[in-house]
């Protein structure tokens, strides 16, 4: 489903990405971890091509992410995207925020959006809130909105950059809950987060990554039994001690 | 492009000394005014922001009047109208700078009184601690940081006001758009002489815009 | 203080008209309104359209915009009046220069309206850009993330937030271009500077005719002023603060 191969990164002089490569197949839920300004939010945005790249490509469904003649926001309507400050649109009502990518992306009639809106809405247990506007819910709520929107347009794929570390400890379990539950269904998952509780319970594999660099791409039990690097070990031991 | 084969430069040379008399009153004005600006906007400042609520009202109104009106309003009041009550007519280029440094102070007191309540009240608090008194703390503590903090806006303001000189062209006061006017009617020339006159007024304001970037900068850093 | 007062004037006739003074004003007023309103149009739309730039990925569009602000924000207003009056027609072919002279109708409103509203949409578009700047790049990728491009993302997402956030400025904006809509009395508009003048030239009652002209400037700002805070009510957004940036 996603191949990133080989991709590199530059700031100016500051390499920001070093030779990355991995894939994700279709069904696989897989985590990214490291320690902050190692990349990965960086990583995951290269995926859908909101941040570009110096060389290397990324393959999404076949189709390459790099290339000039790629339409990034054809392929990024087929992609959701969850945000760490879940970036809902300020200014329009919650049914709006599910539905205006339907319409004016997807082509979909206001009514057809209206409904798959709204049962996604009821999904992530917000039904209640249609009417509202995103300033006047909760972070947990606006999360679980965010989540809503990308499902509305029916993607292939999902990202997920730190979804929960803009949030309360509090609210964390209710996006959590979401997550795992899609995890469930099959849905493709890339995740970057440090939440190693959800990597334990639904992941498949884990990426590590320090540096701009994957140090670690092992299976959810490789990774949690027996980490090869050092740096991981020192990560997870920092993280789990909490 | 006939228009620029047809332009005859030559006729600047020959009025640059009348255009730098023009000039040289511009700069005049806008350097008294701005002076006198701040100095007035200052003191308005410190007024509206005064315990005695008269004189805090007093200010408030005099600033918020001036604001109100278009300036061309206010030179005409200065020149026509004032001598009318008060029985002495005055010159343009007198009246003008007394308009300019009047108007220019409600302009410069906004932005010195957002220049005071931008230092934190803790400085107050610490001049008064060290036995400091109201007028000691204002001068030595508030004032000079509120003057540096507001320094890019008071210039960008006096760039404004270098621009707004040119309406004393309404009461025939000689600044540099007047003597470009002249020279213009006594050369045949007004294309080249307004032109010419647009430009100058061009480098001096960007210049000044850029150099208001550049502190903007260096005072970010300071901070 | 020997000054004959007269508040009758108003209603008194013109010397070798049938108007009354107060006729004039009212004609100045509407030239005053007429002139600052479109100009505002003009200021609006181009505004909009140069901030917007000025914000763009292409290195050329930036440009021009920088540019372009940079032209209009350096030359005095009257200057700039004098440009478009008395160079622009010298800049076109001779036809059109020809035409510009001698036909143009109402040709002193069109040349007032256009420089006043050029003047200003530099002023709009300075405001627009740091309304954009305000909002976090993670609006943008937002939008594009959702699948829209990069247009759709300015149009549905970016500019309707932005344009919120910069109402409070842009009053102040409005409320300048009644103000500076009063030098166009210098190209011969017959808006309420130039009716002032020629009242108290021709009334000789100057302070009566001041007062009056300031007093309708007044009334000008304040509309002005309430109809912004209409507009800022109408399209507040519920649970959402601007952030001071």
């Amino acid at each position: 489903m996603i191949e990133i191969n080989n991709i590199s990164k530059w700031y100016g002089q500051f390499q920001v990405l070093a030779d990355c490569s991995t894939r994700i197949a279709k069904g696989e839920v897989v985590v990214v971890c490291g320690p902050s300004g190692s990349g990965k939010s960086t990583l995951i945005k290269c995926v859908n091509g909101l941040e570009s790249f110096e060389q290397g490509d990324v393959i999404v469904d076949g189709t390459s992410v790099g290339s000039p003649t790629t339409i990034l926001s054809k392929l990024r309507s087929r992609v959701g995207m969850v945000f760490q400050h879940f970036e809902l649109f300020p200014h329009m009502s919650i049914t709006e925020n599910l539905t205006i990518g339907q319409i004016k992306v997807l082509g979909r009639s206001k009514d057809e959006a209206l409904q798959r809106g709204l049962k996604l809405l009821d999904r992530v247990g917000l039904r209640s809130q249609a009417e509202k506007f995103p300033g006047q819910l909760s972070g947990g709520q606006q999360q679980r909105v965010a989540i809503a929107r990308a499902l509305a347009m029916d993607p292939i794929c999902m990202l997920f950059d730190e979804p929960t570390s803009a949030l309360d400890p509090e609210m964390i379990n209710e996006v959590l809950d979401v997550m795992v539950e899609l995890a469930n269904e099959g849905m493709t998952m890339m995740v970057v987060t440090h939440e190693m509780g959800f990597a334990r319970k639904v992941a498949h594999r884990v990426i590590f990554m320090d540096h701009g660099r994957i140090v670690e791409d092992a299976t959810k039990d490789d990774f949690f039994g027996t980490p090869r690097s050092e740096r991981a070990q020192l990560f997870l031991s920092k993280i789990l001690s909490h | 492009m006939s228009f620029f084969t047809e332009l005859d430069v030559s006729v600047i040379a020959p009025s640059l000394p009348f255009l730098w008399t023009g000039l040289k009153f511009t700069v005049t004005l806008t350097l008294i005014a701005m002076s006198g600006g701040i100095i007035l906007g200052t003191l308005l400042a410190l007024a509206r922001l005064s315990p005695f609520s008269p004189l805090a009202m007093a200010a408030s109104w005099y600033v918020n009047l001036m604001r109100s009106i278009p300036l061309l309003m206010v030179i005409l009041w200065f020149f026509l109208i004032i001598p009318l009550i008060t029985g002495y007519p005055m010159g343009a280029e007198t009246s003008a700078i007394i308009t300019f440094t009047a108007f220019e102070a409600a302009y410069y007191s906004e932005i010195m009184r957002a220049g005071i309540q931008s230092v934190s009240r803790g400085q107050v608090f610490a001049g008064q601690a060290i036995g400091m008194t109201y007028a000691q703390t204002m001068g030595h503590i508030v004032l000079p940081q509120a003057f540096r903090n507001m320094l890019p806006v008071l210039l960008t303001q006096t760039i404004i006001l270098f621009q707004d000189t040119s309406l004393v062209y309404a009461i025939g006061a000689k600044d540099l758009l007047k003597a470009a006017e002249i020279a213009g009617k006594n050369y045949n020339r007004p294309v080249e002489m307004y032109i010419f006159a647009a430009v100058i007024y061009f480098v001096i304001c960007f210049s000044l815009s850029r150099l208001v970037k550049h502190l903007q900068s260096r005072i970010a850093i300071i901070r | 203080m020997n000054y004959h007062w007269n508040w009758g004037i108003f209603l008194e006739q013109v010397k070798g008209g049938d108007e009354t003074y107060l006729n004039w004003l009212f004609t100045g007023l509407g030239w005053t309104l007429a002139v600052a309103i479109s100009a505002w149009l003009i200021a609006l739309s181009i505004g909009i359209g140069i901030g917007t730039l000025r914000t763009a990925p292409n290195k050329g569009l930036a440009w021009f915009a920088a540019t372009w602000v940079e032209l209009f924000r350096n030359v005095p207003l009257l200057v700039q009046m004098f440009l478009w009056f008395f160079v622009v027609p010298e800049l076109l072919p001779r036809e059109w220069s020809l035409w510009v002279k001698q036909d143009l109708p109402a040709k002193e409103f069109i040349t007032a309206t256009l420089c006043l509203g050029l003047f200003t949409s530099a002023r709009v578009a300075e405001q627009v850009r740091a309304g954009i700047q305000s909002l976090s790049r993670g609006q943008t990728m937002a939008g594009l993330a959702v699948g829209f491009t990069l247009t759709q993302t300015y149009r549905y997402v970016i500019l309707p937030m932005a344009f919120r956030i910069i109402i409070p400025p842009l009053t102040s904006e409005f409320m300048n271009i009644f103000k500076n809509s009063s030098v166009a009395f210098a190209i011969g508009v017959m808006e309420l500077t130039f009716q002032a003048r020629q009242m108290q030239e021709d009334s000789e009652q100057g302070i009566e005719t001041y007062l009056a002209v300031t007093v309708l400037y007044f009334i000008c700002a304040f509309i002005a002023n309430r109809g912004m805070a209409f507009l800022e009510q109408r399209t507040r957004v519920p649970g959402f603060i601007a952030s001071a940036k």
